[in-house]
């Protein structure tokens, strides 16, 4: 499971929807694994207004990767500002900046591959088996 | 003709096979009216990516065309997609059907979130999807005993192979629907309103004959005011009835 996942995902039992702790699903005895895929700059761009970014930064301190800025990065702060003058009318390719690296190594390619999600509001346990989450809740909490 | 991605590794035994009603779905989201609605909804880079949910991947084959064919149904190719299954099988199954038409077709520009377990959409974060998908058990048969879910949705211990009871259990979750065929769908329609993004949030359903769509659709228009409903898709034509169809879902802004 790619950590970006734990920026949709919520706790499945429908009374903890309305709670601000039911958000986000708090890794523990995660074993990670990193997965490289390319880099899409356009979409880590176009991405940034939908992370949210506080509970992002949490999940990461957690898990112990290293910290995230403290505020969310802007789309300038993902590319590498060009050297020396820009032809006119000349279209650059744009080249992912540090950070941007950062924060695809983090959201795309960092996954959890055993352990659980915890609901911070209700304490539920979700299992993380061979990469994949189970949100199936037993009989008795549907 | 886009290319259908491939399910090769799937093993059909416990997980559905793709089926006229998987193709009525991807002929459907990719013929030229569905891509011009998406489009126009969507086709903006400079908006967000788009999130696509698709609740029962099976196989995965919808969610995989879906992502690799992205630039011809969306103008765009970066959307994200995420997939969910009651069958813990077909999530494994379905996540690599998707992973292997984005990089063999999708120029891999497309993110795939993740296929997880789950029941319907339940473990989203309200008003998080903007484009939902979902190919329901819609077949009027009783419902399998979820009871037994729990053992049947793992590998029986210490051995490597399903048994044949348990296949036929996870096939049932597949196409059961229950009164009508209706059962699952209800449900899930349920949670459309709370899950689908305010604004641009559109879903697609499929429903056949037997689920009386003209009712299901005439149900939904009643959920408020804002609320269409259209059949946009449909395949089957016997003595002037669809057998299946997709029925497109959205909410005009007031």
């Amino acid at each position: 499971m790619k950590l970006i996942t734990l920026n949709f995902v919520t706790c499945a039992l429908k009374s903890c929807k309305s709670s601000p702790a039911s958000f986000p699903l708090h890794p523990r005895d995660a074993t990670l694994e990193v997965i490289e895929t390319d880099l899409n700059l356009a979409f880590l761009k176009n991405i940034l207004p939908r992370l949210e970014w506080n509970e992002l930064c949490v999940i990461t301190a957690e898990l112990g990767l290293p910290p995230l800025p403290s505020s969310p990065p802007t789309r300038e702060d993902l590319v590498v500002k060009p050297e020396g003058e820009v032809a006119e009318g000349a279209e650059a390719e744009e080249e992912a900046s540090q950070t941007a690296k950062d924060l695809h190594r983090v959201l795309l390619e960092t996954t959890v591959k055993e352990g659980k999600l915890v609901c911070g509001n209700c304490g539920h346990e979700y299992k993380v088996m061979e990469g994949v989450p189970n949100f199936l809740l037993p009989g008795h909490l549907v | 003709m886009l290319p259908t991605p491939s399910t090769s590794h799937v093993c059909f035994d416990r997980v559905y096979e793709p089926a006229e009603d998987s193709f009525l779905l991807l002929d459907t989201l990719s013929s030229n009216s569905e891509a011009a609605f998406l489009q126009n909804r969507f086709s903006n880079a400079q908006t967000t990516p788009p999130l696509v949910l698709e609740v029962g991947v099976g196989s995965g084959v919808v969610l995989a065309f879906t992502a690799a064919n992205a630039e011809r149904i969306f103008g765009r190719e970066d959307i994200l997609t995420i997939g969910t299954d009651i069958n813990s099988f077909a999530c494994q199954a379905a996540a690599q059907t998707i992973r292997t038409a984005i990089t063999e077709y999708g120029h891999g520009k497309t993110v795939s979130l993740d296929v997880v377990n789950g029941d319907l959409a339940s473990c989203l974060r309200p008003r998080s999807v903007d484009v939902f998908i979902f190919n329901p058990p819609y077949v009027p048969a009783d419902l399998p005993d979820f009871a037994r879910h729990e053992k049947y949705n793992i590998l029986p211990d210490g051995q490597k192979k399903t048994t044949f009871e348990q296949d036929s259990y996870l096939l049932e979750l597949s196409y059961a629907g229950g009164e009508d065929g209706m059962v699952v769908t209800n449900r899930m329609l349920d949670q459309i309103p709370e899950i689908l993004s305010r604004g641009r949030g559109v879903a697609y359903v499929l429903l056949c004959a037997q689920n009386r769509p003209e009712a299901v659709k005439q149900r939904i228009r009643q959920w408020g005011p804002g609320w269409f409903t259209e059949t946009v898709g449909s395949s089957g034509k016997q003595a002037g009835w669809e057998k299946l169809q997709i029925v497109r879902i959205w909410k005009e802004q007031a």
